[in-house]
């Protein structure tokens, strides 16, 4: 366990954290303005990733890759939510749930007809492939701080867009006082179709931007859609702040546990013991760390005021 | 006999031609020598139990739980690692199985029923999954492969579970035993509580019910059914797997509780039916079946509210109607 292992292990938690702050963002904006449960959010990030793909090989330039599956997800978000999600949310979270698993497990098993089974691939642009020496001499891919780039980028974007535009303003409002800013004559249906949209394409940029360092595969949303949530609920719904926060611990908590429980254990127990409980313990550790913030503060770190 | 079928009411027709028709399979299994018809409707039953006991918490309690597999995979897992380490009776590995999620249901509910709504739903999910991965990364009871157990559990010494006969007769006989079990708790003065919580918690407070604790003990009490769900199931399959508590799983039992209709116990009983014959149905027709299947999913909660019960009350009043 040297500071070198600590130090990159570090910014890869930094960079998980930003990439499911990509996804939670879009996340808790839906759940918080339209009290509306969108399990299928992490198909849009899976969604992503294909597109990406598809677009890399007709295009060959990942520059216009990225951005025609952005386009296509966020079409592909607004068609979702002007053709069927529209329609549910004064129901209750239970249709909600019902509706969006059923689109997953379309998509999960569409995506397997369109682009088959086996794990895809995309290239890394190759201005930005390789690794940078960091200081201490260890070699860090250059994607990775790439991710971790974008992601602030985009947290900061967001930032400016929700706290000093008018559409941020109603977004904000929107996410405490739904009825009033309808009242005050505002279209909220419009205001919802575009977080929606907005959200959609966070998280198909999620996937665009992790397909070069992962595979991509059917079911590749699943697994970050749970932690999406964990983040938005930790976070406050409807808390673009907590789940920026949110994000960023349970990336670092869930990278670094994963890296050292086996040696942490270790200065407590045998070594053989250590190898069985720790992943086990890995793998727990954010949920327990849900559990107590919820058991102290049962509406998250950052809850929205008005709620 | 004569007093007890007359206090029966006419609603109570549609649980007791359910009962059996289930009891009645095996015969037509034995008649037509297909024998998977018997290990599908063990399927089909144990799944009925973890749907009821889900109903409950559900449709009477409002409590959207979204990781009520984890208790299916902790009963199953009882009997899989007991199994591991040579003990193979019932007498140990049923209590074990019963008084391992009675306990985890214990623990989580304590922190999940401060929550309410959207959270309660979020952190159920989470807790699933936290067991989910702590069965995946036990690298000794198989991992993420599963476990595969050596022999079914015997009872006191007798290989009663070993016949596939006896085995679904004895599920049949627990799913009948939970559904009166809920019917009486639903209809008790606990079960009035519960249920006026759902309405109004508030109300149910003033009045002077301390409505957290009826929640827990109802919630603890779902657990436990779950748990004998996968305590029978470990037996049905001779296998346990973290597949068995994965969320999806926890996503197909609402949607069996959703697709018989909410709050009528017998309702998740035609929805785990429903959603395996389906499932059963459709996987023979082509390979690609969840691909008809989820928007087969989203058209029922659009169209069809109320489930298949719903609607088939709504076919009975029409026709009646004339």
């Amino acid at each position: 366990m040297s500071g070198a292992l600590v130090f990159v292990q570090v910014l890869n938690g930094l960079q998980f954290g930003v990439l499911l702050f990509l996804i939670a963002a879009g996340l808790t904006l839906v759940f918080g303005v339209m009290n509306f449960i969108n399990l299928a959010h992490g198909v849009q990030y899976m969604l992503g990733a294909y597109l990406a793909v598809t677009f890399y090989l007709m295009t060959a330039s990942f520059l216009l890759a990225m951005v025609l599956a952005l386009l296509a997800a966020l079409a592909f978000g607004l068609l979702l939510e002007l053709a069927v999600f529209r329609k549910l949310y004064d129901r209750d979270h239970l249709d909600h749930v019902i509706v969006t698993f059923g689109v997953i497990i379309f998509l999960d098993h569409g995506v397997k007809l369109v682009w088959g089974s086996a794990p895809l691939s995309l290239p890394i642009p190759d201005l930005l492939s390789g690794s940078v020496r960091l200081p201490g001499g260890i070699l860090y891919p250059i994607w990775r701080l790439v991710i971790v780039a974008a992601g602030l980028a985009t947290a900061i974007l967001l930032y400016v867009l929700i706290a000093h535009t008018r559409v941020g303003m109603l977004i904000r409002a929107g996410a405490t006082h739904a009825a009033m800013v309808s009242a005050l004559g505002v279209n909220i249906r419009r205001l919802f179709t575009i977080i929606f949209g907005l959200g959609a394409m966070l998280a198909g940029f999620a996937g665009i931007l992790i397909a070069p360092i992962l595979s991509v595969e059917p079911g590749m949303g699943d697994t970050v859609l749970i932690l999406a949530f964990v983040i938005v609920v930790l976070g406050g719904i409807g808390s673009i702040r907590g789940a920026f926060v949110a994000a960023l611990v349970i990336g670092l908590v869930d990278t670094l546990g994963r890296s050292f429980s086996v040696d942490i254990l270790r200065l407590v127990m045998g070594p053989s013991p250590a190898r069985t409980i720790g992943p086990a313990l890995a793998s727990m550790l954010i949920y327990l760390l849900m559990a107590v913030v919820l058991y102290f503060r049962p509406t998250g770190l950052f809850p929205v005021k008005g709620r | 006999m004569q007093m007890s079928l007359k206090r029966l009411r006419p609603h109570d027709s549609v649980p007791i031609l359910i009962f059996l028709i289930l009891a009645a399979i095996p015969v037509l299994a034995l008649i037509r020598s297909e024998d998977y018809l018997l290990s599908l409707f063990e399927r089909l039953m144990i799944f009925a139990i973890a749907a009821l006991s889900l109903d409950l918490l559900i449709g009477y309690g409002g409590l959207i739980s979204f990781g009520h597999a984890a208790f299916v995979g902790l009963g199953a897992y009882a009997v899989g690692i007991l199994s591991a380490h040579g003990m193979h009776d019932a007498i140990i590995a049923l209590p074990v199985a019963l008084l391992s999620s009675a306990l985890f249901a214990y623990v989580t509910g304590v922190v999940c029923l401060r929550t309410k709504g959207v959270y309660f739903i979020m952190i159920t999910l989470a807790f699933g999954q936290m067991v989910f991965f702590t069965a995946s990364s036990l690298a000794p009871y198989g991992g993420d492969d599963g476990l595969t157990i050596a022999a079914r559990n015997t009872l006191g010494g007798f290989a009663f579970f070993r016949s596939e006969g006896s085995l679904y007769y004895l599920i049949w006989g627990c799913l009948l035993g939970a559904y009166c079990f809920c019917r009486m708790l639903v209809g008790s003065r606990f079960g009035r509580v519960f249920r006026g919580a759902k309405e109004n918690a508030l109300r149910m407070e003033t009045i002077g019910f301390n409505v957290y604790r009826f929640q827990l003990a109802a919630y603890v009490i779902a657990g436990m059914m779950a748990g004998l769900s996968g305590f029978l199931l470990a037996n049905a399959t001779e296998f346990v797997s973290p597949a068995y508590m994965s969320w999806q799983r926890s996503g197909d039992l609402i949607i069996m509780v959703i697709l018989g209709g909410l709050g009528s116990l017998h309702g998740a009983i035609i929805g785990a039916g429903a959603y395996l014959l389906l499932e059963e149905w459709l996987s023979a027709f082509t390979e690609d079946w969840k691909v008809i299947f989820g928007p087969f999913l989203v058209l029922v909660v659009l169209f069809a509210r109320g489930g298949l019960l719903g609607m088939g009350k709504d076919l009975v009043r029409r026709l009646s109607r004339g």
